[in-house]
């Protein structure tokens, strides 16, 4: 039962085969067993999710239900809820009770999803491997001395190991894509502007996207069919026509191209990746795509852009945290500046720090033209290189990383290798588009993602592509050993 | 790129972080690793490029300017820190 995707939990609950408080217990309990060994979530409610449960149950009774109604799942410890402590991985925000539900949040109560708890996180987000969080590392299902990836590590652990069918992550240079790698699932990183923000703790606003990560393609469709929309509480959230973003799932690949640019298949990416990577792409070219090599110059510099404008943006956004109107504040402060800056240092951890200084410099006084400036102007190159990509391909393949999980505690003292692992990740995000990653095969006995990249708006296809391909691979329903029972 | 140790305490005092005397080599090392990697942009040509400060370029949206937000002050005050009437309580500021 507890292997189930999002789709089949649906029908059963749907034929009352299954009551949403039987589920609910069932990853709950799931949940209470494994959660020391992977430590995947920072709260757990299970009192409230059971009330969820039995009004989940009524709806049904009733026929008053929807496709998402009683099916259990985790929020990234990122959304507003309100009453429930909201961390965002961060002893700033330990004590944090959030007044107002996030809308993703409100969006998914809304269609009756029972939240068991609040996944863990990179503290504020800021990480590829969920060891920044106050709270402790989580830890890959597939191997425990393995990072699952960050910064929704929480959220892709668990789904991973099935203590949960599916969670929220948001992903701001890779968050959602590369965790969901790592792990082995499927996760889709939207449109810039198609889920709401409101109430998603803000990292870089430019950047930050909320999106699903599941089992399936199938899954992730569904549960954007109730996170997506327009919301007058986000200044940069889109007025569009509502998708159906299950509507084109089965839809033929006939004549489909594929974009492979040349930058993500190089020397540099773990062999059994590529590999598999490439027997990924055979499988879409007997679906009846088309390859076209392509390239994506500008790609190294990613990098380098990302990591002036994120914590350029993130530096201005965490400002907030002042110990004055919420958070944790310093004790004894001697005068208001000590208060500022004592509860600051103390509250943040060290990466979080290091981004706001970095964020500090990049946009002070006399530095801000050589930085800031010209990681805006790179940026634009790195979206006009898709936009050019795009006039000639449908979609673009490569690997979600460049390798599989590395171990806990490798590269947590090395910033800016932690930083280059997001190579094929961040350039999505500075140029807005969407992408997903999907479950490929194993490398070294540890997951591998294939990302597909679209143009903007192109969730359906990249949907669609990602399903068919999961209707004639089953990587996505292997289960890590420990966890199959 | 290196930033000497005024330079760090001039950021850490911009960002109000306190940070340890002990501490500044460490800092000097992290942020000049990150800053050598960020240089890799420089010999880039963009003096044609318009910044892109917003990936979709959108217009910011207009409401009508009517009163929505309520008043939560007390919701809000809940978990702040230390309030007084209705009020945050922060160190005298003015003697």
């Amino acid at each position: 039962m507890f292997s189930h995707s999002l789709v089949e939990l649906s029908r059963l609950l749907d034929q009352r085969s299954i009551s949403s408080v039987e589920l609910t217990e069932l990853f709950l309990s799931r949940c209470q067993d494994h959660n020391q060994e992977l430590n995947c979530f920072i709260t757990l409610s299970p009192r409230t999710a059971l009330e969820h449960a039995k009004a989940a149950d009524k709806l049904i009774n009733n026929k008053q239900h929807g496709p998402l109604t009683g099916i259990p799942f985790a929020h990234k410890d990122i959304f507003c809820t309100e009453g429930t402590r909201t961390s965002c991985g961060s002893k700033m925000l330990d004590n944090f009770q959030p007044p107002y539900d996030a809308t993703v949040v409100k969006k998914l109560n809304q269609a009756g999803m029972v939240c068991l708890g609040k996944a863990n996180m990179d503290e504020f987000a800021m990480g590829s491997s969920t060891e920044t969080s106050f709270y402790g590392p989580t830890r890959n299902p597939w191997d425990l001395t393995k990072v699952p990836g960050g910064s929704s590590g929480g959220s892709a652990s668990a789904v991973a190991a099935r203590l949960i069918p599916a969670a929220t992550g948001t992903d701001t240079g890779g968050s959602i894509r590369q965790p969901a790698a790592l792990c082995g699932i499927t996760g889709l990183k939207p449109t810039y502007g198609t889920v709401s923000r409101f109430g998603m703790i803000a990292f870089a606003s430019s950047l930050d996207q909320g999106g699903p990560m599941t089992q399936t393609a199938e899954d992730a469709a569904m549960m954007m069919n109730a996170m997506a929309g327009f919301d007058i509480n986000d200044s940069t959230s889109l007025e569009r026509e509502t998708t159906d973003y299950t509507a084109n799932l089965n839809d033929s690949m006939d004549g489909i191209k594929i974009g492979l640019p040349k930058q993500y298949f190089s020397d540099d990416v773990d062999a059994g990746t590529i590999e598999k990577i490439n027997d990924a792409i055979k499988q879409f070219e007997k679906g009846g795509a088309k390859i076209v090599d392509i390239e994506l110059p500008k790609t190294a510099l990613s990098i380098p852009s990302y990591y002036v404008v994120a914590p350029a943006e993130a530096s201005s956004n965490l400002s907030r945290f002042d110990g004055v109107r919420f958070g944790y504040r310093a004790e004894d402060p001697k005068d208001l500046l000590d208060l500022y800056c004592r509860s600051r240092s103390e509250g943040f951890g060290n990466e979080v720090k290091r981004r706001i200084m970095i964020g500090t410099y990049v946009l002070s006084a006399g530095y801000y033209d050589a930085y800031y400036l010209k990681a805006q102007k790179v940026r634009r190159m790195i979206r006009d290189d898709f936009q050019q990509a795009f006039k000639e391909v449908d979609v673009i393949m490569g690997p979600t990383t460049s390798a599989p999980a590395f171990g806990l505690n490798e590269l947590v003292d090395d910033p800016v290798q932690m930083y280059l692992a997001d190579i094929f990740t961040v350039s999505v995000n500075l140029a807005g588009l969407p992408a997903i990653s999907v479950p490929a095969g194993f490398s070294s006995g540890l997951p591998v993602g294939l990302q597909i990249i679209g143009d903007y708006f192109s969730e359906p296809r990249l949907l669609n592509l990602a399903h068919r391909f999961q209707q004639d691979t089953d990587w996505h329903k292997q289960i890590p050993e420990g966890f199959t029972e | 790129m290196s930033l000497d140790r005024k330079q760090i305490e001039e950021i850490a005092m911009l960002a109000r972080l306190s940070i340890k005397a002990e501490d500044i080599p460490v800092h000097q090392q992290e942020l000049g690793g990150i800053l050598d990697m960020v240089e890799q942009m420089k010999p880039v040509d963009t003096d044609e490029i318009v910044p892109l400060a917003h990936p979709l370029e959108i217009d910011a949206r207009l409401r009508p300017d009517v009163i929505t937000e309520q008043d939560h002050r007390d919701k809000n005050q809940k978990m702040a820190p230390q309030t007084e009437a209705g009020y945050y309580l922060v160190p005298k500021v003015i003697e």
